[in-house]
């Protein structure tokens, strides 16, 4: 029912929305939560393994059952969210989860009245027999049942911005101890950030009608310090959740922007903000606890501090006769707040013995019936509460409990930053102790027990009484145990029999307990669950509850939507899709692409309707034939620069590079400490004192790291310079028997005939009129060069080139072809990191005088030398030269032994060969070499395929294309 | 009298590599971040390492003593400028350093991260900033900022 006055909602502004499928009036200032109270609507769910009927327990972020599915369409719809959390919005549209067919009837409170078979764990116990049921019938039917809401059917429609910021002190909650530290930190100058999961700053001033900070109402104080917060440029986050504590102080905030505009689609829904903080000072205040009694989940059964919320925030009130039940003294200012809304207190049930202090003596003032040493044995009531039984044996009807077992610090986001808690014998509570980062509490979180306390120096509080109190573990209620069920974790139906029947199953660590009866486990993390919990396992077990600790507080504090993660990462945005400059020539041409790492490179060139089998058959017959032209550009370039260069070089890669001249080129191999190559590359040398190193496509960024990490430090000595030409270059590689006649009248400052420029040379000339370095090099096996131009020229040559006729465009994948028929290796595809030089054949690498090199001393190791059966580089040919094999696909011997098989080896590449008319495959197999010209088989799993090994060349194996 | 030193290609921008020595005429090894001098502009990137920009066609007389390396790059990487007073903020969507003029001030260069892109970035002024990528992330790079512009527009 809405009261007709008080609270912060704007009565003016009324606004509509539908649960579902009903239609309800709220106003702008509620949320969906305070908005249902208002209309008389206190079933909201039904709980997650029981299937009980739910109602509102809270006000805030610790509530456990007003879960929702909100959104008004599948683009823009979220389950699981707190009805207590979101602002009520002009059609807003929410619907309840876990029923079937409604709230009010649903087939899953089954399962309620046969409780028994289902205390914590049972499916540990159970769905054994029979086996076959368990894909057929069990799995199927558990799926359905388990988890909580339902994901939405359409991406998100939603938009989400990132941001980083930086401060000298971000705090963390804006009620009063958040802001007079905002306030504080301000004036004493430095950056400040201050954020509240809340619309409005305030805590739980937004609820403090009693209280004179200053002599001022609490109320027109928060005004004030908001404006004195603006005046000061504090940067003032509202809506904003810290939801996580990283290393460093890195804060993580949702902020959501439009969610409480009800999501128009126009701007961004949210930004996650990562805040790098010089102090972190924690103003999270404390979370009530409910009492854990005999069924104490009835809709109507509520937390006190949250009831009177409800009336003294929101102007609602939440029921029409009430029985209050505490250990702590804030239930009794509650219960006087109610009853000056009208609602009628029936009796004040209190826990202790003798509760005294200022609230307790206003209650009995005003007449509140207080019964001391008195606890609620049972409750009665179906979709709402309709009465409690008392210990005294008075059973008393009301629509309405209120509970209340005292405060919990909200100590998430100190634990998370690895600080340590520290346990108040005399508060029971615990707090934060010794700090992990530059971080501190403060107010309640710090287990300050007043608003004086937590404003701290500087203010004085009037008016309002101290309260205290508390009780943490399950109610005593002298009933038949076997009968009763006293809930502890509402969200995951966790009861105090099962936290017992997990001590009685053995378990003693508090995270063995909360894994077997999961407590603390949903998404309210435990907010309103753990302590309790805690304190029903230390009596159990008779040990203390400091000695038995808290489990580990993980993020996020309260559910944030992927979409904030993902941020500009969707999409044409999810990684950089990186083009060459001759990229737009392939595309226009019809190229099939494939993705290299984040590059796009073409695979090959289809005409007409070609697959590609098809394709790349005519590629690599038009490249032997005649020539073709391929975009390498992609390849890794280092320019290494200095007198140093040379020495350098020797001492990185296996090979001698003193005595290349400038304007040859080498095929450098560079192998890991271990002994095993990590790269390789054709190096040219430009001068003496400068070498344009290459390396693969992949290994580009490692390569250079890896040198110079060893330049920094192992020879800081050595007078070299690194500097990453990659992209500076454009690549055209011109390949074929035709290759020369196709270039010669494009190149100008350069003899390229055969015997002023063999294979394995480099010249600076011009090619197309543009300045280049030209390398005469293969990877196909044919006369072939690689024309590198600056980028900014690249399409221009490569079209002058293709101009002069002749040449046919070739990708990546006739490209693997070719240089397979030769036994050219790709390293990452014959190697796998555990391949030495000698394995793959490159022995001949090696500079065998130097008197080191990276991995030299690994290869001389006695146990790399002792192994007789490493993995050599071989040919393979298919008994069937029409069958394919499959990368990947292993050998054996005879493939009727029994399984599992021992397995001689791989295949590395495998291919069509359009040159030979028949597959061919290379592989990496044990004691290959001397196995060449034996069969073996590679077992398929629809048939055996026999082999033979051969040399790992298949096509000119003397090399005279090459040199032509 | 300056040493010179000649390259196939004329310059625009280049990558200098030199050992830390003695102060000298023009680019001084232990200078600011960045610094100007005969339309050459250069920023400091680490100890030894200098990105020199200046005019297409130009080439850099260096007064630096040898040895050293001097590699042109002009081809490698784009140039972004972002003018305007939320030019911090966007960068700050996907670059996580404290760009506040008192940590990050006029004239300061250095290499970071912008979202999953390497880039230089360097303060020309309070409210501009100079951004090089490498020219193939530098797609990625417009295209972010353009859909992070929109929140401040």
């Amino acid at each position: 029912m809405r009261l007709a006055s008080g609270g912060r909602v704007d009565r003016a502004k009324p606004l509509s929305f539908v649960f579902d499928g009903k239609r309800y009036t709220g106003f702008q200032g509620d949320t969906v939560a305070s908005a249902l109270l208002a209309n008389g609507v206190h079933l909201v769910g039904r709980s997650f393994k029981y299937h009980r009927p739910r109602g509102i327990m809270a006000a805030g972020a610790g509530e456990p059952n007003a879960l929702f599915g909100i959104g008004r369409d599948e683009a823009h719809y979220t389950p699981n969210l707190t009805a207590s959390q979101v602002m009520l919005y002009d059609g807003l549209v929410a619907e309840s989860q876990n029923r079937s067919p409604s709230l009010e009837r649903d087939t899953g409170s089954l399962i309620d009245r046969l409780w028994r078979f289902f205390p914590a764990g049972f499916y540990y116990k159970t769905f054994m027999w029979p086996r076959k049921a368990w894909t057929k019938l069990f799995e199927p039917r558990i799926r359905e049942m388990a988890g909580l809401g339902r994901a939405p059917k359409a991406p998100d429609a939603a938009r989400y911005g990132q941001i980083y910021a930086h401060c000298e002190t971000l705090v963390i909650g804006a009620g009063p101890a958040g802001i007079a530290a905002a306030l504080r930190a301000a004036a004493a100058g430095g950056r400040v950030i201050l954020c509240d999961e809340q619309a409005e700053f305030g805590g739980s001033l937004l609820a403090e009608n009693v209280a004179k900070i200053d002599g001022l109402p609490a109320s027109d104080w928060l005004a004030l310090s908001v404006a004195e917060l603006q005046r000061l440029n504090v940067k003032m986050l509202p809506r904003s959740v810290a939801f996580g504590y990283f290393p460093h102080n890195m804060v993580g905030i949702a902020q959501d922007l439009t969610d409480y505009l009800g999501e128009p689609d126009t701007g961004i829904r949210g930004r996650l903000w990562q805040v790098r903080a010089g102090e972190v000072v924690v103003a999270t205040g404390a979370l009530e606890r409910p009492m854990v009694f005999p069924d104490n989940d009835r809709p109507g059964i509520m937390l006190a501090d949250s009831a009177r919320v409800f009336v003294e925030r929101y102007g609602v009130k939440p029921g029409t006769r009430a029985v209050v039940f505490t250990a702590h003294d804030e239930a009794y200012r509650a219960a006087l707040a109610l009853h000056e809304a009208g609602v009628e207190i029936a009796v004040i049930a209190d826990l202790r013995e003798a509760p005294a202090g200022g609230w307790v003596d206003k209650a009995r003032a005003a007449g509140l019936l207080v019964r001391p040493g008195t606890v609620v044995t049972e409750t009665s009531g179906h979709l709402r509460v309709t009465g409690v039984t008392l210990s005294t044996g008075e059973v008393v009807s009301c629509d309405l409990v209120l509970m209340s077992g005292g405060f919990t610090p909200s100590v998430h986001l100190f634990s998370q930053s690895r600080g340590k808690l520290k346990f108040d014998e005399a508060l029971q509570i615990f707090v934060p102790g010794e700090p992990a980062e530059a971080t501190r509490a403060v107010g309640a979180a710090a287990g300050a027990q007043t608003l004086a306390a937590a404003l701290g120096e500087g203010y004085t509080v009037a008016d309002l009484p101290d309260s205290g109190g508390g009780f943490l573990g399950a109610v005593p209620h002298g009933r038949d145990p076997a009968t009763v069920r006293a809930f502890v974790d509402f969200q995951n139906d966790v009861t105090a029999k099962d936290l017992k029947l997990a001590m009685l199953e053995g378990f003693r660590s508090i995270e063995h307990v909360k894994r077997y009866t999961t407590t603390g486990m949903a998404t309210d993390q435990g907010k309103t669950s753990n302590m309790n919990a805690l304190g029903i396992v230390s009596e159990a077990l008779g040990v203390p509850i400091p000695a038995i600790g808290t489990t580990t507080f993980r993020m996020p504090y309260t559910p944030i939507p992927f979409g904030l993660f993902a941020g500009y990462a969707r999409g044409e945005l999810f990684d950089p899709v990186r083009e060459t400059p001759i990229h737009s020539w392939a595309k226009e041409r019809g190229a099939v692409f494939e993705d290299v790492g984040q590059w796009k490179r073409a695979r090959y060139f289809p005409n007409g309707d070609e697959d590609m089998n098809a394709a790349v058959t005519r590629e690599c017959k038009a490249v032997r034939a005649g020539c073709g032209i391929f975009d390498a550009s992609t390849l890794g370039k280092i320019e290494i620069v200095g007198p140093d260069a040379a020495e350098f070089l020797n001492r990185m890669y296996v090979n001698t590079w003193t005595k290349l001249k400038p304007g040859k080129l080498r095929y450098g191999v560079l192998l890991r400490e271990d002994g095993f190559v990590l790269d390789d590359g054709v190096v040219g040398r430009m001068a003496e004192d400068r070498f344009h190193v290459t390396t693969t496509t992949g290994g580009a960024p490692r390569v250079l790291a890896m040198m110079e990490d060893y330049l920094q430090t192992e020879w800081p000595e050595l007078k070299v310079w690194l500097t990453s030409t990659t992209e500076q270059w454009a690549v055209i590689a011109v390949q074929g028997p035709k290759a020369r006649e196709i270039l010669q009248h494009l190149v100008e400052g350069a003899d390229i005939s055969n015997a002023a420029f063999p294979h394995m040379s480099v010249a600076e000339c011009k090619v197309a009129g543009v300045p280049a370095r030209l390398f005469r090099v293969s990877f196909t096996g044919e006369l072939g060069f690689e024309v590198n131009v600056p980028a900014d020229h690249g399409r221009a040559v490569w079209e002058a080139i293709f101009a002069s006729g002749g040449t046919t465009p070739y990708g990546t994948e006739t490209m693997h072809v070719l240089r397979a028929e030769k036994g050219y290796i790709i390293v990452g595809q014959e190697t796998d990191g555990t391949a030495t030089p000698d394995d793959v054949g490159l022995s001949w690498a090696i500079g065998k005088t130097k008197p080191d090199y990276v991995g030299k001393r690994a290869l001389a190791r006695a146990s790399m030398a002792a192994q007789d059966d490493r993995k050599q580089l071989v040919g393979v040919l298919t008994e069937d030269p029409g069958i394919v094999l499959e990368e990947g696909a292993h050998l054996v011997a005879d493939p009727n032994q029994p399984v599992p098989m021992k397995m001689l080896g791989h295949i590395t590449s495998s291919y069509w060969s359009g040159t030979l008319d028949r597959s061919i495959a290379l592989a990496m197999v044990r004691k290959g070499r001397s196995r060449i010209g034996e069969s073996f088989t590679v077992p398929l799993p629809d048939r055996n395929v026999k082999v033979t090994l051969t040399e790992p060349v298949f096509f000119d194996p003397e090399g005279v294309r090459i040199n032509a | 009298m300056p040493d010179s030193v000649n390259l196939s290609n004329p310059p625009r921008s280049g990558d200098l590599r030199a050992r830390a020595a003695a102060p000298m005429a023009r680019f001084s090894l232990r200078g600011p971040e960045s610094f100007a001098a005969e339309g050459v502009t250069a920023l400091r990137l680490g100890p030894d390492e200098f990105l020199l920009l200046l005019p297409e066609g130009e080439t850099p007389a260096l007064a630096v003593p040898e040895p050293y390396s001097l590699v042109d790059i002009s081809h490698r990487q784009i140039g972004i400028v972002l003018e305007g007073p939320a030019a911090a903020d966007m960068l700050n969507a996907g670059c996580p350093l404290d760009l506040d003029e008192r940590a990050f001030p006029v004239g300061m260069a250095t290499r970071t991260l912008f979202m999953k892109a390497d880039i230089v970035l360097w303060r020309v002024a309070e409210q501009k900033f100079h951004i090089e990528v490498w020219r193939s992330f530098a797609p990625y790079v417009w295209s972010l900022l353009e859909v992070i512009g929109l929140e401040y527009t």
